[in-house]
C-alpha cells in the first residue's frame, strides 16, 4: 500500500493529536499513522528550510534538501529510537545535508564574492512590519542593506560556527541539542558560539555600537 | 574570573541558561571589567539586530515536489507480503531448491551394510589397484578385457548372502 500522505488537502485535526509530543507523533508515524508524519512536516517544513536557506543560501537548493530531509525521516521512521528529541534527530539530518552540500558547491562559493548581493526571496517575510503605515522607499532600502549586511556577515562565518549560530539563535535549541548535532561537547559548543557571535560583532559593528 | 574565562559563560548568562554558579560568576566579572560589560551589550545589541533577517515561506512547489517524492517511497510490507509478491530472486531459488530436493531424493543411496563392508574392503583393493598397475598401464591388456578377471572380485552382503543359502 503506497503512503496516503496528501491524499486530502483538507486535514482533519483534533485537539488530542496537535497536543502529542514530537516524538509520541513520530511513534505513531512508526506505527503506521500517516496523518502524525502530516503533522510533523507542516510544523517543521518552514523551520527546516529557513535553516537550510540561511546554510545554503540559495532557496530552491534548501527546499530540495528539505524535502530530503523529511524522506529521511520517513524512511527511518522503522528505525526510529525516541533516544533524543525529535528535532535534535531532524536538525542533525538537516545540517549534515547542508554541510554536504557546502563542500560540494565548495568551488562554486568561493567565486561568490561577499559584496555580491545575495539572492532574496519573493516570500521572504521581513520580522519587523511598520503596521500602521507602509514604509517609505528611503526605510525600504535601510531595511534592505541592514539585511544584505546581516546575511553578509552570516555567510562568512565559517560552516560549524554558521550552523551553531543558526541553531542557537533562530532554531533556539538547548546546547545540549545543538552539541550532539554538531557532535562536540556543551563546553566547546559555548566556544564557539562565543567566537562566532564576536566575529558578528566586529563585522556588524554599525548595527551593535551604542549611538 | 578574567575575561578569558567569559568566552564560554557569556552567551549562556545572555540567553538566560547559564546556571546560577555561573550567572553570580559571570554578574561579579562584569561588574568588575568595562570591556566585558560593554561586549555584553554589544551582544545583546547583535542579538536584536540579527531578529532582523527575513525568513521565507516554502514555495508552492515544495508541497507538490515532497508529495511526488513520498508516494514513490515504497509501501511497508506486512509479514506475509513476500508470500503474495515474491521477486524473481526468491521464486528462481525456490525453484532450485526443490529442484535439488527432488534430485538427491532419485539418486540411490548404498546402505549401512554396504557401505561397511565398502570400507572394511578399501585397503585391500587400494593395494590390488597399486599391484595392477603396470598391467593396466598396458593398452593391450588393458584392451583384452580377460585381464579384468583377474582382478579380485569384491564380494557383497547380498552375493555372501546368497552363496550361504546355497551352501546349506
Amino acid at each position: 500500500m503506497k503512503p496516503q500522505l496528501f491524499v486530502s488537502t483538507r486535514v482533519r485535526y483534533n485537539v488530542q493529536v496537535m497536543a502529542r509530543t514530537d516524538v509520541q507523533l513520530m511513534l505513531d508515524v512508526k506505527a503506521g499513522d500517516e496523518l502524525s508524519f502530516e503533522l510533523l512536516l507542516r510544523k517543521y517544513r518552514t523551520p527546516v528550510i529557513n535553516f537550510l536557506y540561511r546554510m545554503v543560501r540559495d532557496s530552491a537548493i534548501a527546499e530540495d534538501l528539505a524535502q530530503e530531509v523529511f524522506l529521511r525521516v520517513y524512511r527511518a521512521r522503522q528505525e526510529y529510537a525516541p533516544s533524543a528529541k525529535f528535532t535534535t534527530w531532524m536538525f542533525r539530518i538537516a545540517t549534515n545535508l547542508a554541510l554536504n552540500a557546502l563542500r560540494d558547491n565548495r568551488y562554486r562559493q568561493l567565486e561568490v564574492s561577499i559584496d555580491q548581493p545575495v539572492e532574496t526571496n519573493e516570500s521572504e517575510q521581513p520580522a519587523l512590519e511598520v503596521a500602521d503605515s507602509a514604509p517609505s522607499a528611503e526605510q525600504q532600502l535601510v531595511a534592505r542593506t541592514r539585511t544584505e549586511l546581516i546575511r553578509n556577515a552570516i555567510n562568512v562565518l565559517p560552516e560549524k560556527q554558521r550552523a551553531a549560530v543558526l541553531l542557537h539563535k533562530y532554531q533556539e535549541l538547548d546546547y545540549c541539542e545543538i552539541a550532539k548535532i554538531l557532535g562536540c561537547s556543551e563546553s566547546a559548543l559555548k566556544s564557539l558560539l562565543f567566537r562566532a557571535y564576536e566575529t558578528l560583532r566586529v563585522q556588524l559593528q554599525p548595527l551593535v555600537r551604542p549611538q | 574570573m578574567r575575561c578569558k574565562g567569559m568566552e564560554d559563560k557569556l552567551v549562556a548568562y545572555l540567553d538566560g541558561r547559564a546556571r546560577p554558579a555561573e550567572r553570580r560568576a559571570v554578574e561579579e566579572h562584569l561588574a568588575a571589567c568595562a570591556d566585558c560589560r560593554a561586549r555584553a551589550g554589544e551582544f545583546t545589541a547583535l542579538w536584536s539586530a540579527l531578529d532582523d533577517l527575513p525568513a521565507i515561506s516554502p514555495s508552492s512547489a515544495f508541497e507538490a515536489s515532497l508529495r511526488a517524492r513520498l508516494a514513490a517511497e515504497p509501501a511497508r510490507r506486512g509479514f506475509w507480503s513476500w508470500v503474495q509478491l515474491p521477486s524473481p530472486r526468491m521464486a528462481f531459488a525456490a525453484t532450485a531448491l526443490i529442484a535439488l530436493s527432488v534430485w538427491i531424493s532419485s539418486v540411490p543411496q548404498p546402505t549401512r551394510n554396504q557401505s561397511a563392508a565398502f570400507q572394511a574392503l578399501a585397503p585391500d583393493a587400494e593395494f590390488s589397484m597399486i599391484r595392477d598397475l603396470s598391467e593396466l598401464e598396458n593398452y593391450e591388456v588393458i584392451s583384452k578385457f580377460d585381464a579384468l578377471s583377474e582382478l579380485p572380485v569384491v564380494p557383497n552382503d547380498s552375493t555372501q548372502h546368497e552363496a550361504g543359502e546355497e551352501s546349506r
